[in-house]
């Protein structure tokens, strides 16, 4: 085990994922020798050539109109997008193009090789167009998994199961974490399963929601509300399509309380949905109104960040308020 | 936006990292002492002089004449009996193929329907150039291509009726065809995906080394799409060996292409890219296929990438749903009738002695015939299972479809009556994993 920063599990990822299988290939703007804008792909090219690991021109809809096609030839592109904020020129390719491809094709072709990877969400003042956090418009999309790690180890164990994954997969990594969290990770090859929650800690009043960098605010709230005596459950959801419904309804049975938080706007945010399933399935268990504590329905400021960010304080009041209802 | 993003990613360095100040300074001065910074190679000049384009001009590759003969000094590409008869078949195929589902569309047997008369050459002359096993990656005109591959009729009838031997189960409007098979990838609606997608299963096949490349087709108007130079740009930059093929068969549903572009054509635009680039006579077999044969070497040998312009017209509406008497002349329309490739390549197999009109006869009689019989057996086969609205959305459906089809079950056996395509299978309880099996009749493995 070595200690490790989410970039170095995520570069210790892709290298395991390139030495085990030739046909992965790594490519993006400034992937190539440089390794990209945060490293992300330092020295893969050295190791494993400039035909399997390079730059692209600037052109998000190419890269991924691209990486279809790689994907559907049998290889197992991954393809990196600078920014989540600049996801959006590719957004044809992945909604109408990588989710469908097997639907459409009644499985003679898909493009389940793929995965996208793009650094998303705020906290570094990045301002309206390098802090977005997108899940929410293509966890709309049937066809695509959508994947958010929370810490290194979750980061390389998820990335690796991203890339073998029989979908397309989008791997958003929260770029705040990217030096600043850090642990141990196994040098091991491994995998964590897609699609499935995981409970963090258990509790009884409550149940905390997040995922990605997220869970370092829940948690802290968590730790805030412990001292009021609040019992806190804490999940991280890291799969946001398809999401692991039974893990979470599960727990709010038992504490019958649910909050949500995201750095996205309010409202289309994934927090509704999960609102909307877990009172169908808890209804009658249910001692508070499902609480979602998020980003405000502005786009992304930057010196006002502070105030804008769904914090640990803003948590713990939601906490409070929704124990005391 | 570059210089915008590498400031931000430099902003990104000096907060993220404890030795913030250094990193940085190292992002500003390694690159240009490491890379080469431009491709131009350019000289000073020291009056304004600007450039108009005009200044490269590009003909039109043609052979056949509208007679059937050889324009002085061309030469036939080589091209054996068998093989211009198997082109031949499959553009009167095509073109049987068009007029009867187009009837069966007025009829209403058919919902939907899309035409490729006028443009059977550029299509089918350019798919015989490729090997069997390079992958065709079509916009949706481009029946022929999967005709002359071998795609039987049933097979086109399927697909049409969206009826359970359809590869596609039933998912897609009719003629979005797909073969793995045949190297045919499924056709999707949006308008020049597939070009960006063609570039990057060309480099996998490069890297395959399998000696095989890939083609595109699209129209004139696709390629007014991002997506367009995005992957010719790609492909120039990667060296991938993919054959652009540009149908400019005049319009884009109503818009004609001097509302398209400005320039002369979609040719032109391969000097932007530095690609190898052919404009070609559309409607001449012989030319289309000695160009693609030609791009076909330089994408495999050299891993050159190739544009092909071809110029041919769309004879028929862009579909079934519109009518060109709203924004083209009849006029037009006969003088591009006169250009008919079909006929023109049949006068030339006569000269070759390789074709007759008792031939004619008992060809045209007989694919009537198949197209209409195999219409009728396709129209009455039941629709794929219910189950397939679930499959294929992920290599497994997860328990949330899982659900929505058992929720879905039980509705239908409320109301047998209002789904009657689907009621007799729902009139039992639902097997727990119904869901798991593909459950369609079609024998066509994955790819």
């Amino acid at each position: 085990m070595a200690n490790l920063n989410l970039l170095q599990a995520i570069n210790q990822a892709l290298d395991i994922a390139m030495a085990a299988d030739e046909r992965v290939l790594c490519f993006g703007e400034d992937v190539g020798g440089f390794g990209g804008v945060f490293r992300a792909t330092s020295h893969l090219q050295e190791k494993y050539g400039k035909a399997r690991c390079f730059n692209t021109p600037l052109v998000e809809q190419g890269i991924i109109g691209f990486a279809n096609g790689l994907a559907a030839q049998g290889s197992t592109p991954v393809a990196e997008i600078q920014f989540a904020d600049y996801i959006f020129p590719a957004f044809d390719q992945i909604v109408n193009e990588s989710a469908k491809f097997r639907y459409r094709s009644g499985d003679l072709f898909n493009v389940g090789g793929l995965t996208i990877r793009a650094p998303y969400g705020g906290g570094i003042a990045g301002g309206l167009y390098h802090s977005q956090s997108p899940e929410a418009y293509f966890a709309h999309t049937p066809g695509l998994k959508v994947v958010v790690p929370r810490n290194p180890h979750q980061a390389k164990g998820l990335l690796l199961a991203a890339i073998r994954d029989p979908n397309p997969v989008l791997f958003f990594e929260p770029k705040r974490l990217y030096r600043a969290s850090t642990g141990e990770v196994p040098e091991s090859d491994y995998q964590l399963p897609l699609g499935e929650a995981e409970v963090i800690k258990e509790g009884s009043d409550i149940t905390l929601l997040a995922w990605g960098a997220q869970m370092e605010v829940i948690e802290q709230a968590a730790e805030l509300a412990e001292k009021e005596g609040i019992s806190c459950e804490v999940i991280d959801l890291r799969s946001i399509l398809p999401w692991d419904v039974e893990t979470v309804a599960t727990s709010v049975l038992k504490t019958g309380r649910l909050l949500i938080s995201h750095e996205a706007p309010l409202t289309g945010g994934f927090a509704g949905e999960i609102a909307a399933t877990i009172q169908e399935r808890c209804f009658l268990y249910l001692e508070s109104p499902i609480s979602r504590v998020t980003g405000l329905d502005t786009p992304f400021p930057l010196t006002l960040e502070k105030e804008y960010l769904p914090d640990r304080l803003k948590v713990f009041e939601a906490i409070k308020a929704s124990v005391a209802y | 936006m570059v210089t915008s993003r590498y400031a931000i990613a430099w902003v990104y360095d000096y907060l993220l990292n404890n030795h913030a100040l250094t990193r940085g300074v190292r992002l500003f001065t390694i690159t240009p002492g490491k890379s080469i910074m431009t491709t131009t190679t350019s000289s000073l000049v020291h009056s304004p002089t600007f450039l108009k384009g005009d200044e490269f001009s590009i003909d039109t590759f043609a052979l056949l004449k509208q007679d059937g003969s050889l324009f002085e000094g061309a030469v036939a590409p080589d091209l054996d009996r068998d093989k211009a008869l198997r082109i031949y078949h499959a553009m009167v195929f095509t073109r049987v193929l068009d007029e009867r589902m187009l009837a069966a569309q007025r009829q209403g047997r058919l919902s939907f329907y899309m035409q490729c008369t006028g443009e059977e050459a550029a299509v089918i002359g350019s798919a015989a150039a490729l090997d069997d096993q390079d992958m065709i990656m079509a916009q949706y005109r481009e029946q022929g291509a999967l005709a002359y591959r071998g795609f039987s009729c049933d097979e086109f009838m399927n697909q049409m009726f969206g009826n359970a031997r359809d590869y596609g189960k039933g998912r897609q409007m009719p003629i979005h065809y797909g073969s793995a098979e045949l190297h045919y990838m499924t056709i999707s609606s949006p308008l020049a995906t597939q070009i960006p997608q063609a570039t990057g299963y060309a480099y996998g096949q490069k890297l395959a080394g399998d000696g095989h490349c890939t083609i595109t087709y699209f129209g004139e108007g696709a390629a007014s799409e991002g997506d367009f130079h995005a992957a010719l740009n790609m492909a120039t930059v990667h060296k991938v060996p993919v054959i652009f093929f540009c149908r400019n068969n005049g319009y884009a549903i109503s818009t004609p292409a001097v509302e398209q572009f400005a320039a002369d054509g979609v040719a032109p635009r391969a000097f932007g890219y530095k690609m190898r680039v052919i404009r070609v006579d559309g409607n001449d077999v012989l030319a289309v296929y000695q160009a693609t044969m030609e791009a076909r070497r330089l994408a495999v040998e050299h891993n050159q990438p190739v544009l092909i312009e071809a110029m041919t017209y769309r004879l028929a509406a862009h579909s079934s749903s519109d009518d060109p008497s709203g924004y083209r002349s009849k006029k037009e329309e006969e003088a591009w009738r006169e250009k008919d490739p079909i006929l023109r390549l049949r006068r030339w197999l006569e000269s070759c002695q390789w074709w007759n009109d008792e031939e004619e006869k008992a060809l045209q009689e007989r694919l009537r015939r198949e197209v209409l019989e195999t219409m009728k057996v396709a129209q009455k086969r039941p629709a794929p299972p219910l189950e397939s609205l679930v499959t294929d959305v992920y290599d497994t459906p997860t328990p949330q479809l899982n659900e929505q089809l058992a929720k879905l079950q039980a509705h239908i056996r409320l109301y047998p009556e209002a789904y009657p395509k689907s009621a007799a299978q729902c009139s039992t309880e639902p097997s727990a994993q119904m869901a798991n099996s593909s459950g369609t009749e079609n024998g066509q493995g994955g790819h």
